[in-house]
């Protein structure tokens, strides 16, 4: 039982590690966030030239979880549990690892990288994970979903065959970047096809980042956070078999900025979103691919979280060496006061939806 | 009985944790709508040294956890 879900995070951090060898950003084999981020931009939903790309990962990955599981007969089309909640709290979700700058895959992934400065994400994102299960053990719920015509499960899947068919067709009627993150990806058909892997595998696993440590504070159960570990021992040992570990360090790490409070106030939101959702950002795209308009939703509120994020200015900014001048990166002022807002948001759902009382 | 149709995970192991952690029945039928939720009970309840069965009915999932 546990083998399949350690099988599962092997593949995401070979993957993870193969997709950035072939062209992928550093540290960002796979970056549910940044991804969504990219596919944002693309649309012309934000005018961030540098992070502007169709992520073929993305598309994999929701076809993957599909098949597998028309597959293995688990697809059903299912809404109805707090949907405009749930797109709001995929915005919140999204912004809050944008000012990190990851995701929580993409967290473990930057940690087995050796950047130091995901680490203090990972603190933050357990201390969000701690603060959701306080209202989830007060009986905090998102309400029932209940059965949806057909239609309904299928509307990211076909969004996504839709993205991808008008893509390889009419490339040039996206956004592209010509520099910066979006500019670097690995070729499209092998990055879709290792992501259909991915997709199916965590679907038939459950993998999800956020769920391994609230299972085991909440039921003492390892088993998801089996795969979380097996994708950070997966990505550090082939990041030290192609050469390019260089230790754990804070310092101008890929695509990752050094302002340590930021980092952790990013991810705390990211992890009190996520279980108050009911899972991380690749475990909405998988439920979703498998027939839940409430993920769905939920991915689509991520991708108008992502707009948001750029077009207010509120996503990080990288560490960078320029003329010898090293700056930490981070966010600004605007950043700021958003994650403020978010907090207030995460706390009035949480509280909203508590059980009234007798 | 928990009813936890239509709830995601983790909900529907938060409710069988509650109700054994509160009444500690020898016996405790759990309704369910998805396999997810059909492994996460059965794991819990096994854990917890409950027998487990599982019946499907029409798409829903009809578990009896045994101690």
């Amino acid at each position: 039982m546990n083998l399949l879900i350690i099988i599962a995070g092997v593949t995401v951090g070979i993957a993870a590690v193969v997709l950035t060898m072939l062209g992928n950003p550093a540290n960002m084999g796979f970056c549910i966030a940044c991804f969504l981020r990219d596919i944002a931009g693309a649309c012309r939903l934000h005018q961030a030239a540098v992070v502007q790309y169709v992520r073929p990962e993305i598309v994999g990955i929701v076809l993957g979880s599909t098949v597998m599981s028309l597959f293995s007969r688990e697809f059903k089309a299912r809404a109805g549990s707090s949907p405009a909640v749930r797109f709001v709290l995929g915005a919140c979700v999204m912004i809050g690892a944008l000012v990190f700058l990851g995701c929580p895959l993409r967290m473990v992934i930057r940690m087995g990288g050796g950047d130091l400065n995901a680490f203090v994400g990972f603190v933050g994102f357990a201390v969000g994970i701690l603060i959701g299960i306080f209202f989830l053990r007060r009986g905090f719920s998102l309400k029932r979903s209940y059965n949806a015509a057909t239609a309904e499960g299928f509307a990211l899947p076909g969004f996504m065959v839709l993205l991808f068919i008008v893509f390889l067709i009419a490339p040039a009627l996206f956004a592209m970047s010509s520099a910066g993150p979006g500019s670097k990806h690995a070729p499209v058909v092998i990055a879709f096809v290792i992501a259909l892997a991915v997709g199916a595998l965590a679907q038939k696993s459950r993998l999800c980042m956020v769920g391994g440590m609230r299972d085991v504070v909440m039921f003492r159960d390892f088993t998801l956070l089996s795969g979380f570990i097996a994708v950070f021992i997966t990505v550090l040992a082939g990041n030290i078999l192609l050469g390019s570990f260089r230790g754990f360090s804070t310092y101008l790490q890929p695509i990752a900025h050094g302002a340590q409070l930021w980092n952790l106030l990013g991810m705390t939101a990211v992890g009190w979103g996520s279980v108050l959702l009911g899972g991380c950002p690749l475990r909405q795209l998988i439920l979703a691919g498998e027939g839940n308009g409430d993920s769905a939703v939920t991915v689509f509120g991520m991708i108008a979280g992502a707009a948001v994020a750029h077009n207010f200015k509120l996503a990080g900014g990288a560490a960078a060496l320029k003329d010898g001048v090293y700056s930490v990166g981070g966010i600004g002022l605007n950043g700021q006061i958003a994650l403020t807002v978010i907090f207030g948001i995460l706390l009035l759902v949480s509280v909203m939806n508590l059980p009234k009382e007798k | 009985m928990v009813d936890a149709r239509g709830l995601s995970c983790p909900l529907p192991v938060v409710m069988v944790q509650k109700e054994v952690t509160k009444n500690n029945p020898a016996e405790l039928e759990v309704m369910v709508d998805a396999r997810v939720c059909v492994e996460n009970v059965t794991r819990f309840g096994k854990s917890q040294g409950y027998s487990v069965t599982v019946e499907e009915i029409d798409g829903e999932y009809k578990l009896l956890l045994r101690k």
